[in-house]
């Protein structure tokens, strides 16, 4: 309970005080760029942050950090949900044309709305009632978020105009990350329906 | 062109931040418990990775002077804030982040300076550092620097026409282009040490004009702006600054003027041709590959609620101007 205050208390008072910066001219020259940055760059550390916790919670034979990965990968979502309307209203004056003329012909947009549908899913089905419901296609479905790990990377590392640093220490990261599931993903794909 | 009326009656009265809040917004910062440097240092793209960056060091800006110049006619455009002018620059020989050439350019020496002037002139020319200052009468110049990245700024540049410079070296009849060149010192210049600071970029910087562009009148070598030399991170002791085209083609800390038959080659042009062209007009018609060039964002003062989106101008504006430059030429496909 207290883990999970915490939690709320950083990620919500993060996203809020920035918000609110930028409506205040505080956060550098371009609050636009920065704010959609941050809520950019904010839902990929935090996805990255949910691969992270499964390993981590076997290893460290941690089970409280279990529980906490549904919040922080519904965080992750609102982070991107945040991205979007940022993206859409700062860049582009929420006009609907211009919003799906950018989702066409920008190979790094679609990259990044494909991975973002995943989260969207994702976060659809993650209440304990959809679980139950979907019983073993639970797991397969949110196995997608490998997919969604390395699409989101994608969308980072087009983006950028000609940084290799920091779109490869994420690549790396990811990479490390995606190794423990090796096992798991070459069995499910054996495993798979027919 | 078409200019807006700096009016302040545009704002509505919860755009504007009293005077009082504004000088006390890092105190109410803290007062809410977010004094952290890194937020109000405009880095609230935190990355997971940001640990890996050197600790910010005092700024020791260098203290600039004032220079003398013949003020420019009233212009209408709303003029950037010169702090964000000075904190928010694309200047990769520093790093690639915004921030970075303010936080890390104060390490370039640009006292003493040379710039040469070279190749197919009669009369070739260095000029040293106070040469840049004394040889031409300076004057004011009011410009939107349109970047390829999609937002502009206004600036009031100080310097003289490079047809000035130009006509005191005299071009020979076969000169045809105009290669510049920036400073090349790793030793002060973190990017150009590193490829993963200096964006991957190859070094030293370069670009290139036509003649006939070089000597068009709006075509500045600027020493200063807002009345004083150049800060470092925005290019000191002396850059170009060609208004009709994207920023990128407005070289910073030039040390090479050279005069040529042939066209030169320009380093974003080398990095990614199909994204950055030779010619760079400001052009709303021709998207970049992944971004439309229709749109821009005005940097002005005021958060994500004031936001200043306008069309962008053919030839940023300047159509009337130069347009007879490029008369017969297909400008998309000479982007």
């Amino acid at each position: 309970m207290i883990v999970k205050c915490a939690i709320h208390l950083i990620l919500l008072g993060w996203a809020v005080s920035v918000f609110w910066l930028a409506s205040q001219d505080a956060l550098g020259a371009d609050p636009v760029k920065a704010i959609i940055h941050f809520y950019g760059i904010g839902a990929l550390n935090l996805l990255v942050l949910t691969l992270v916790i499964s390993p981590a919670a076997r290893k460290f034979k941690l089970s409280v950090l279990m529980r906490q990965r549904r919040l922080i990968g519904l965080y992750c979502f609102a982070y991107a949900c945040m991205h979007i309307i940022c993206y859409w209203w700062l860049e582009l004056n929420f006009s609907p044309a211009s919003f799906v003329d950018e989702l066409v012909k920008r190979p790094y947009i679609w990259l990044g709305m494909l991975g973002f549908v995943i989260l969207l899913t994702l976060a659809a089905t993650s209440p304990h009632k959809a679980k139950l419901r979907l019983g073993r296609r639970w797991q397969t479905v949110h196995n997608f978020i490998y997919l969604a790990s390395i699409l989101v990377w994608l969308h980072f590392f087009l983006s950028r105009k000609a940084d290799i640093l920091e779109p490869g220490l994420y690549a790396l990261t990811i990479l490390l990350l995606l190794s423990f599931r090796y096992r798991k993903l070459q069995r499910w794909y054996k495993n798979r329906p027919k | 062109m078409k200019i807006r009326r700096s009016n302040r009656s545009q704002f509505k009265d919860w755009q504007i931040t009293d005077e009082h809040t504004f000088n006390n917004r890092r105190l109410l910062l803290k007062s809410l418990g977010i004094g952290s440097s890194a937020l109000l240092a405009g880095q609230a793209q935190a990355s997971l990775f940001d640990w890996l960056k050197d600790e910010p060091t005092a700024k020791k800006q260098r203290k600039l002077q004032t220079l003398k110049y013949s003020k420019s006619r009233e212009s209408e455009l709303i003029l950037t804030p010169e702090e964000k002018v000075t904190t928010y620059n694309n200047f990769y020989e520093f790093g690639t982040a915004k921030q970075d050439p303010a936080e890390y350019a104060h390490t370039l020496t640009v006292n003493p300076w040379q710039v040469e002037i070279t190749g197919l002139v009669e009369n070739p020319l260095k000029l040293n550092y106070e040469d840049l200052f004394n040889t031409f009468d300076l004057e004011e110049r009011i410009y939107r620097l349109r970047c390829v990245e999609a937002w502009s700024m206004v600036i009031p540049w100080v310097g003289f026409s490079l047809n000035k410079l130009l006509e005191k070296a005299q071009p020979k009849s076969t000169a045809q282009y105009v290669a510049f060149e920036t400073l090349n010192r790793p030793s002060e210049m973190r990017g150009q040490s590193s490829r993963f600071i200096g964006g991957n970029i190859s070094y030293p910087y370069i670009e290139g004009l036509r003649l006939d562009e070089a000597m068009h009148p709006l075509t500045l070598m600027a020493v200063g702006l807002y009345g004083k030399a150049l800060p470092n991170q925005n290019g000191a002791p002396i850059r170009l600054v060609v208004p009709w085209k994207y920023g990128f083609k407005s070289i910073k800390s030039v040390v090479k003027i050279h005069l040529t038959a042939t066209q030169p080659q320009t380093t974003w042009n080398l990095a990614a041709a199909n994204e950055y062209g030779f010619y760079a007009n400001v052009n709303p018609k021709v998207d970049h590959p992944r971004w439309s060039q229709a749109q821009e964002r005005v940097i002005t003062s005021g958060g994500i609620f004031n936001q200043q989106h306008q069309p962008t101008q053919m030839f940023n504006g300047y159509a009337q101007e130069v347009a007879h430059l490029y008369k017969d030429m297909d400008l998309t496909k000479y982007f």
